[in-house]
């Protein structure tokens, strides 16, 4: 809420004068801000937290506001994985941890799955990618493990108060140009070295999109640098809790920028002249006209990951793949980023169109994007995904390739079996569905 | 284990990421063994051959992507004494104090050369360029972060915050 008599405030600064109880917050101020909810996962979680707490002598500070997904070990492919999981699910028992998804999805995915995100929260995470449930206008941030369990232990963290840049998108984006093009394309115009700064995304383009294309721009917020990257409620947004089984509360709507808050940046970009991105190894500020890579070839294209294996993102793939066959030599693999989405896929005929094109299909999890699933690449092999970071080694062996692309680029990518700019396939059957 | 007052320095470029510290595909390894594999695909003698007491200096983003506080731990197990860089990203930024391993800020990094003796004296706020006998000065690191490193990292400033708590201090 705007204070009555106050400056302007943007939304990172009510959010965070919520958590801290202080409104008089300047960027580069140090605040310490309540808790309202942390989550982990098996890699980030319990086994660093667990040894922690001892140490301590103390529980979690308040069970209820946990939440722990084992989504980087899942399934187990060796004893020690297995170990790992196996302390995951004591842990959530013991410690009495309020929500645990043991191999159901990724935790970003998770969260807003089962509704638990709502405007003006305060939420800690235990991974880069927290900030992809920005888009539902909480302060939702990544940490490490030493953090987090002092999180677990005390229900509250220290931050340096951001500088507050405005991101806006304006114009319908055209045909087979996605939010992940959007982000692609920001990681080479805004670069990578946004750190204490908090954005914040608007526009006609972000208010038309869904909330599975506005996660991409929270999500890869982390890609920019940003400590954040929030969207402002909409009806979309509280239609999207109250589908899912939450509560936005009376004042969702009112988690907004107020009209003359100050932003030390304001970016405008016309979402009608975009065109689909490629990130080329080993960075995703190597992003270019995927038309421009259409001379590399691919042995592996890659669906999965918070950013890219969500049902929006497994219907582009699949209206690209339908009726269609991967090319010789080339491996799909589609890994959904939750149990749910895989169900979804399901029934609404998205796997059997995937299957029959010749995708492989792989359990959910972070797998193959984080280097700890099943799908790593060797040395040489050039492999296009949908997952947000290509960073040497990232995906297997430190010599192999990795280029980054929307779930139509890579659908497209994997029946040429070249990088391929995704509209002309989707031209060619305008208007077909999944 | 006592640190030499000099230590030598390890020069890297800009956006030095957690996957080169900490390779993901590695992270079941205890400690020490992961550090044996720290920056290995941008500088491989780095792991061995570093010392303890040497400083890493680096450009931009140093730290950026996963939030894997191995790629701190790993320099803290190899020895290295402070991180220096042009720019920290901010999760990197916090797990490297809260592994009790000073990171600090400063445009002059770009002028120390690889193998440069150098030495930092973190409550003055100097770091010593012996090879080129400069001298630069670096913010200051914020109080409570002060407090962290003085502790030993967070968890040992938790414990002796958490105790005086208890004690009613």
């Amino acid at each position: 809420m705007a204070q009555p008599d106050g400056e302007p405030q943007t939304l990172v600064r009510k959010l965070i004068a919520r958590a801290s109880g202080r409104g008089d917050l300047r960027p580069g101020d140090i605040a310490t801000c309540k808790v309202d909810l942390a989550f982990a996962h098996d890699s980030s979680g319990p086994r660093r937290w667990k040894p922690v707490l001892e140490e301590l002598g103390v529980g979690l500070w308040d069970p209820s506001k946990v939440v722990i997904a084992s989504d980087h070990y899942v399934p187990a492919v060796d004893a020690e994985s297995a170990a790992i999981l196996k302390l995951t699910r004591e842990f959530a028992a013991d410690y009495r941890v309020g929500r645990f998804f043991d191999m159901k999805g990724i935790a970003h995915t998770l969260l807003p799955q089962h509704g638990l995100l709502r405007p003006g929260m305060f939420v800690a995470g235990g991974d880069s990618h927290s900030c992809h449930g920005g888009a539902f206008g909480c302060f939702i941030s990544g940490y490490g493990a030493a953090d987090m369990a002092a999180i677990a232990a005390t229900g509250e963290t220290w931050l340096n108060v951001p500088e507050d840049d405005l991101i806006v998108w304006d114009g319908a984006l055209p045909d087979g140009v996605t939010s992940k093009d959007i982000m692609l394309f920001l990681c080479r115009n805004l670069g990578m070295d946004n750190a204490f700064r908090a954005a914040e995304f608007a526009g006609t383009t972000v208010a038309a999109m869904p909330m599975d294309e506005r996660m991409v721009l929270s999500n890869m917020s982390a890609e920019l640098g940003y400590d954040v990257g929030v969207i402002a409620p909409d009806e979309t947004t509280v239609r999207h809790i109250r589908d899912h089984g939450g509560d936005p509360g009376p004042y969702a709507l009112s988690w907004r920028s107020d009209d003359q808050a100050h932003f030390s940046r304001r970016h405008v970009f016309d979402a009608r002249s975009l065109v689909p991105q490629a990130a080329a190894p080993h960075s995703p500020e190597n992003s270019d006209p995927a038309a421009d890579a259409r001379g590399v070839k691919i042995d592996q294209a890659y669906i999965g990951a918070c950013v890219g294996a969500k049902l929006e993102d497994l219907r582009m793939a699949a209206r690209v793949l339908s009726g269609r066959k991967i090319a010789n030599g080339v491996r799909l693999l589609v890994a959904p980023a939750s149990a749910r989405v895989t169900e979804l896929a399901a029934r609404e005929g998205i796997l059997a169109s995937l299957l029959e094109a010749g995708a492989t299909l792989m359990p959910s999890g972070c797998g193959a994007c984080a280097g700890m699933g099943a799908g790593l690449l060797p040395a040489g092999e050039v492999c296009i995904s949908t997952t947000n970071r290509n960073f040497k080694g990232r995906m297997g062996h430190d010599q192999a390739q990795v280029w980054l692309g929307s779930p139509y680029t890579v659908a497209a990518s994997a029946v040429t079996g070249f990088v391929t700019d995704p509209r002309e396939m989707l031209a060619e059957r305008a208007g077909a569905a999944a | 284990m006592t640190v030499p007052d000099q230590g030598r320095a390890w020069v890297f470029g800009d956006r030095i990421d957690t996957d080169v510290l900490a390779p993901g595909s590695l992270m079941k390894l205890d400690a020490r063994a992961l550090a044996a594999h720290c920056l290995k695909s941008v500088r491989p003698e780095f792991a061995s051959e570093v010392r303890p007491g040497d400083f890493l200096v680096a450009g931009e983003s140093f730290g950026i992507g996963s939030s894997r506080e191995q790629a701190a731990v790993s320099l803290k197990v190899l020895g290295i004494s402070a991180v220096l860089a042009v720019s920290f990203a901010r999760i990197f930024y916090r797990n490297a104090y809260n592994q009790g391993l000073p990171a600090l800020a400063f445009p002059q990094t770009r002028i120390i050369s690889d193998g440069d003796q150098l030495s930092i004296d973190l409550a003055k706020g100097v770091a010593v360029n012996h090879t080129k006998g400069q001298e630069h000065r670096f913010p200051a690191i914020p109080a409570h972060l002060m407090d962290i490193i003085s502790a030993g990292g967070l968890t040992p400033y938790l414990k002796k915050r958490l105790a005086k708590a208890d004690s009613g201090a």
